[in-house]
């Protein structure tokens, strides 16, 4: 169940809408450069695609969801289930539709999220290989958290409030089996005290002193070990040697500068599955 | 008092009585009944004019011809009656009733007795055995028959005797003949009734009693309708086992759970049987878990014998189970807990464990045999469908090759990782009244609000486990950031849900917490207050028990589940309850053999080497070097039933005079304690009628200074970090001695550590085995341990506590000082001659360096340290205590100074404990309201009762009491529990002058309902004190006594 974490075999992403620029949903006020924002995202795609052997399936953009590139929000996968998600935002509910659409082609076990009431962002959910976190945000709420933890009946999940930021993974993220990566804001500290109380596993952290740099994504593959994208010395200099300290993995940065002014994190831009060869 | 004549007859037929056999004489509320009956059984008896004359005449005529310390009579009720006379010069004190406690002790007790007989029902317990029988769980059972209650009655003295009195040992059938040992004269009366003629006629001469000839009489006749069994009352139980297969067996019917479980597992052939319990129904149809220290009747009361066996705790890691058919057993629970819902687990999960199960029960996959309609005798989920059948065939077929014990190791290796494997889940409503659920698992309590997880209290972090009425509190220990303790409260559905998740809690804890990986060694469990202790192995005592198992992998038939399904169709089923199979019992249930049709192979154990195996040897071995002479320790390990009950019996002996190295108790809490203010403590406890009282005993002997030896006194608070790994050798003696001073820290910050107060000692003596340490400090340890298995319980409390903490003094302090009730003191002073022998133990005992070094140094020299106390001591703690040591208690932290001149004034000792009680509470009941920093703040009920305290001094304590400080130089506190009393004794030696003084202080806390002849417990304690310190002699005796007002039951 838990072995294997990271492991994965697919990913799912979704192409960079032009309304993004505009439209896309941000907490801030900032100018998105589309261009710059679409020449990220390829970069982001080869990478899993070409450098990691991932196979990509690559969702088309749809105009009338303006922030439809960040997959993460729709949809939860662990083992062979996935757990199609209800945004927090309303605008956001129909990018469902297409992952669902995907997740069920590629053979997992589809868990819906009917309940009116239940709402959940893929960005809150942080799973560690032996259990989940929920963040209680703007986004999601405490059914949610529910409905995720009927899908995913194996594990404990722990619901943890998060103030002040988008999502719980707005600040942290996986950067390996049993190692959270955890931003330095209080937000985030407060954040990780309270995983740690609520768990029953021992975790290492891994401080960056940028709180977005804090979101990376950790994959083990076989023939690469532990990979890692994490963000690049431009953006988050500080944060960026505290990712290359870490021996053990391969470390590939991967520019973020434009998505991150949407909120834009790096695990947010895709969906990462393991599904073995057909069991 | 005719009441009281009446029942305590009855309660003498009770032993010869069954109730399953209605000719006996069994229906002691109903006179005409009564006697018709019991003349019928006894043809052969010269019946006398009236029966109900002669019962009155029988337990009245023995009260004047017996010895003064049976208090029953009236007409001598006082305190001043147990004293020598130089005692009675009175000095009193009192906070509530000036008026009263004034009075001369012998009005004092009468008055006692009077507001005894108000607050409760007469009827319930018997006079003349009160001192041994009170509890306030006779409050519940008011409505319950009253030979129920006088049974439970009996019992209860039963434990207390042999607990108390006899130094024999005896397996749990001869507890009768055990009885005969006792002396206790104020327990004679009740136990010749159980006593077997021969000694009986004996002791009968003596004191020529007409009663006991009735008795005999009667006994005899009923002996002769029962032809069978001679001195018992057999009861067949009926054990469901984890295959679905009954058991039977024939138990005496006053048998412990011991026995009852000994005997499943030896059927079983179960040795690793800690991590199994038998749990029985109650009325309400709730799980109750049999405590097999305990005697089984008065568990269930009225129920059914009839009970599961279970696994109780889930080892966290079964791999390290050392025996397959343990694993296998855990594999069978988990299958039930698993197609029952209680495990919750993905499709997947289920599938793949389903899977495990088929290879183990049916080997490799057989293509031509097994059809898909195979498994349809299995359940692997609530909700099986045919897609999840097809998917376990699938996966069945992937595991070919597999023995059975392989695949039951890899069902465990998967369902371990089940977020809620091993979660106990009771329901319950936080402090807003919002349903959740509280799951007790091995490593702390987690809160669930639906399916999710909405807060965990890790052990560590618990410092108190209470309940009260239908509340369930637990006691944070203050975080990093924050500054004081906080307490969270949870609304249970009723009274026994609270006790009972309260139970679980307390079992959870010791049995996974108090030893930790890291540090494997025994710890006991020990703290005053609630009564109700885990009083089994831990985990990590178990796991080096098992280590020791050495034998043929047992053979044993897995064809369980296919039986289980079998069953539905007509096989011996769960609930089997036809008394009149007794003639049956003793043999095996009848559904074992059923499944020799089963196609599953033998199981080939030890294929796999056990890899833990050889880290717990290692630690085995460690262990033994420490014990050296502390053999029972050992043999707590390997012993088998018999042993274990001798061993109990044996050392209830020294129950008493329970010893435990360990550093001075904390001064300003005892300060608090004492001087109490109405208002400074928190007590849970009384409800209804409960009384309690509370004896100390102070015990002084002077003794010249040079002989005491290498002792220091100082404390180290330091905390053994929780992370800390093993350390081999001499390292773990700095462990142990800071694990040992911990109690000097009030609320010790570290659960774990406290409980290593043992292991310290331990280690100590192996550290120096040469050196001079005297072996005295083994028998101590010994005793600590035995403690341990002896704590007693009774099942009775309205509520509880339970502190995750070591038996210190502060413990009891804090216990005491939060008992409401009534309680006496009693001090006893004494200059006597220099004693070397005394005072070398227990200094060596409670040796406390604050460094290794510094012991070794001093021991080297061989010369007290010179230290007054606060030196090592405050430096120590300034050093190394946790911050919140500081923070939630400052001023205990360099106690021991003040405590010396606490010892030494005694008027301080006197004060009576604070009456009203009442606290702050902090409800936390998730992180969310944590965070939002949103506290509600609620009051803990406030428990009224009544004071009064009365001191009786001896001419010669002035001299005592003189202001000079001296040096502590040593001081140890010693705890046991008896079922109505709590003995606190507190050893100082004090160094004045060239002058050492030892000063024994026993305070003795007897709780329970009205009936309790206080003053016959009283003195029962002096006596005891008195014998245990001949050489010493009572120099002041307080009696505080509590009573609380009425209160309202849920």
């Amino acid at each position: 169940m838990m072995s294997g974490f990271g492991r994965f075999t697919h990913a799912v992403v979704r192409t960079v809408p032009r309304s993004l620029a505009k439209e896309a949903l941000r907490t801030g006020c900032l100018e998105v450069d589309l261009l710059k924002a679409q020449e990220e995202h390829d970069k982001y795609v080869s990478v899993l695609k070409h450098r990691l052997g991932l196979e990509v399936l690559e969702l088309p953009a749809d105009e009338a969801l303006p922030d439809c590139v960040f997959v993460e929000d729709a949809a939860v996968v662990c083992g062979d289930t996935a757990l199609i998600t209800r945004p927090g935002a309303e605008s956001r509910r129909k990018e469902t539709e297409a992952m669902k659409a995907a997740l069920t082609e590629l053979g997992l076990s589809i868990v819906e999220m009917t309940d009116e009431s239940a709402t959940l962002d893929g960005g809150d959910v942080l799973f560690t290989g032996r259990e989940f976190f929920v963040g209680l945000s703007k986004r999601t709420n405490q059914r949610g958290a529910e409905i995720l933890a009927d899908a995913f009946k194996d594990y404990a999940v722990s619901t943890i409030p998060v103030q002040d930021r988008l999502h719980l993974k707005s600040f942290c993220s996986m950067a390996g089996p049993g190692l959270i990566a955890i931003g330095s804001s209080e937000a985030a500290q407060k954040a990780l005290k309270i995983m740690q109380q609520m768990s029953d596993h021992k975790y290492d952290k891994l401080t960056l002193p940028d709180d977005l740099a804090a979101n990376c994504v950790y994959m083990n593959l076989p023939g690469k070990g532990h990979v890692l994208l994490h963000c690049t010395p431009e953006e988050f200099p500080e944060s960026a040697k505290v990712f290359e300290k870490l021996k053990d993995h391969m470390l590939i940065p991967v520019s973020n500068q434009e998505k991150v002014k949407v909120d834009g994190a790096l695990t947010c831009c895709s969906v990462l599955i393991n599904r073995k060869k057909n069991i | 008092m005719t009441t009281e004549v009446g029942s305590e007859t009855d309660v003498k037929k009770e032993p010869e009585k069954d109730p399953e056999v209605q000719q006996q004489t069994e229906q002691p509320e109903e006179p005409a009944d009564h006697t018709a009956s019991t003349s019928a059984d006894q043809p052969q008896e010269q019946i006398q004019s009236g029966q109900a004359e002669s019962d009155q005449e029988a337990a009245v005529s023995p009260e004047p011809s017996s010895p003064p310390a049976a208090g029953t009579q009236k007409k001598e009720k006082g305190i001043s009656r147990f004293l020598p006379p130089w005692l009675k010069r009175q000095k009193s004190q009192s906070q509530d009733k000036p008026s009263e406690s004034s009075a001369p002790p012998k009005q004092e007790s009468v008055e006692l007795k009077e507001e005894e007989e108000e607050t409760s029902q007469p009827k319930e317990e018997v006079d003349a055995g009160g001192a041994a029988a009170a509890s306030t769980e006779q409050t519940e059972e008011v409505k319950e028959v009253r030979e129920e209650v006088q049974t439970e009655e009996k019992e209860k003295e039963k434990e207390e005797e042999e607990s108390i009195g006899s130094a024999d040992t005896q397996p749990v059938r001869e507890e009768k003949e055990g009885e005969l040992e006792v002396e206790e004269k104020e327990e004679e009366k009740k136990e010749e009734e159980k006593k077997e003629e021969g000694k009986k006629e004996e002791e009968k001469k003596e004191e020529g009693k007409k009663e006991e000839k009735q008795l005999i009489q009667q006994e005899a006749s009923v002996l002769s309708t029962h032809k069978v069994n001679k001195k018992m009352k057999m009861v067949v139980c009926h054990v469901t086992l984890l295959d679905g297969s009954q058991f039977s067996c024939e138990v005496e019917k006053r048998t412990k759970g011991q026995y009852l479980f000994f005997q499943v597992c030896e059927h079983l052939n179960l040795l690793e049987k800690d991590y199994f319990g038998l749990s029985f129904k109650d009325h309400a149809e709730q799980r109750c878990w049999l405590d097999i220290t305990k005697e089984i009747k008065r568990q269930i009361r009225n129920s059914q014998w009839q009970f599961t066996f279970s696994v109780k705790f889930y080892p966290p890691d079964p791999s390290q189970l050392t025996e397959d058919i343990t694993r296998y057993l855990l594999c069978l629970q988990l299958r039930q807990d698993i197609s029952s819902g209680r495990l919750p687990c993905s499709f997947v999960t289920h599938a793949l464990l389903g899977s495990y199960t088929l290879q183990a029960e049916l080997g490799d996959h057989d293509p031509d045999e097994h059809r898909l309609d195979y498994i349809s005798d299995f359940q692997f989920a609530p909700n099986q469908t045919k897609e999840l059948e097809e998917k376990v065939v699938e996966l069945h077929k992937s595991h070919r090759g597999m023995t059975p014990a392989q695949a039951d190791t890899q069902f465990l290796e998967n369902a371990k990782k089940l977020s809620m494997y091993g979660v106990d889940l009771h329901h319950a409503k936080d402090s807003e009244g919002v349903d959740i659920m509280l799951g007790v698992c091995a490593n702390g309590l987690l809160i669930y609000k639906d399916r999710l997880r909405i807060n965990r209290f890790a052990w560590p972090k618990i410092l108190k486990i209470s309940y009260k009425r239908s509340n369930f509190y637990i006691k944070i220990r203050p975080g990093e950031a924050e500054q004081f303790e906080s307490t969270v409260g949870f609304k249970l559905p009723n009274h026994r849900a609270a006790k009972r998740v309260w139970k679980v809690c307390v079992e959870h804890h010791t049995f996974f917490r108090l030893v930790s990986p890291e540090h494997p060694t025994k710890t006991k469990f020990l703290t005053l207050g609630s009564k109700f202790r885990y009083s089994g192995r831990t985990q990590a005592q178990t796991r080096q028990a098992s280590s020791l198992i050495d034998r043929p992998a047992p053979n044993f038939q897995r064809s369980s589940s296919k039986r289980l399904s079998r069953s539905l169709d007509g096989a011996p089923v769960v609930s089997v309850s036809d008394y009149s199979q007794a003639a049956g019992a003793g043999e095996n249930g009848p559904a074992l053999e059923l499944n020799s049709d089963s196609k599953s192979p033998q199981v080939e154990v030890m294929e796999e080497p056990n890899v833990d195996a050889a880290t717990s040897i290692t630690s085995e071995m460690a262990f033994e070097q420490t014990d050296g002479t502390g053999a029972p320790e050992r043999k707590d390990l390997d012993k088998t039933q018999e042993d274990v009950l001798k061993h109990q019996a044996s050392i209830s002996e020294l129950k008493r005079s329970f010893m435990e190295a360990r550093p001075e108790p904390r001064p300003s809490q005892w300060d608090k304690h004492l001087s109490g203010s109405p208002v400074t403590s928190l007590r849970l406890q009384a409800h209804g009628s409960l009384e309690e009282e509370l004896t100390s005993l102070f015990l002084s002997k002077a003794c010249f200074s040079g002989l005491s030896g290498s002792c220091s006194t100082t404390a180290v608070p330091a905390e053994v970090p929780q992370e800390t790994p093993p350390r081999p050798g001499t390292d773990s003696r700095d462990t142990s001695k800071n694990a040992e001073v911990k109690p000097e820290v009030d609320d010790q910050p570290e659960v774990i550590e406290v409980v290593e107060e043992t292991v310290v000692i331990e280690e100590i003596v192996k550290a120096k085995p040469k050196s001079p340490a005297p072996e005295a400090s083994i028998p101590v340890e010994t005793e600590v341990k035995e403690e341990r298995s002896l704590s007693s319980d009774s099942e009775s409390e309205e509520e509880a506590e339970y502190h995750a903490q070591p038996p210190s003094t502060s413990i009891s302090i804090q216990q005491i000082k939060e008992e409401p009730e009534e309680e006496q003191e009693a001090e006893l002073t004494q200059q006597a001659p220099p004693s070397v022998i005394e005072s070398q133990p227990s200094a060596e005992a409670a040796e406390p360096g604050p460094a290794a070094e510094e012991e070794k140094a001093a021991e080297r020299t061989h010369e007290p340290l010179p230290t007054t106390d606060e030196a090592p001591n405050g430096h120590a703690l300034q050093a190394e205590a946790p911050p919140t040591a500081e923070e939630e208690e400052p001023h205990i932290v360099n106690g021991s100074a003040s405590r010396v001149e606490a010892e030494h004034l005694p008027q301080v000792i006197c004060c009576s404990e604070p009456p009203v009680v009442k606290t702050e509470m902090v409800t936390i009941s998730d992180t969310f309201a944590a965070q939002k920093t949103e506290i509600s703040t609620k009051e803990v009920p406030i428990v009224h009762t009544e004071t009064k305290t009365i001191t009786y001094e001896a001419a010669q304590l002035d001299g005592n009491g003189d202001g000079e400080p001296g040096v502590l130089m040593t001081a140890q506190t010693i705890t046991s529990e008896s079922l109505c009393t709590t003995t606190t004794t507190h050893i100082t030696k004090t160094l004045k002058g060239g002058q050492s003084e030892t000063r024994i202080e026993k305070r003795i806390v007897i709780t329970g309902d009205s009936d309790i002849d206080h003053d016959q417990a009283l003195a029962q304690a002096i006596k005891e004190a008195k014998e245990q310190h001949p050489d010493m002699s009572v120099t002041r005796v307080v009696v505080h006594k509590e009573t609380e007002l009425a209160e309202d039951e849920d």
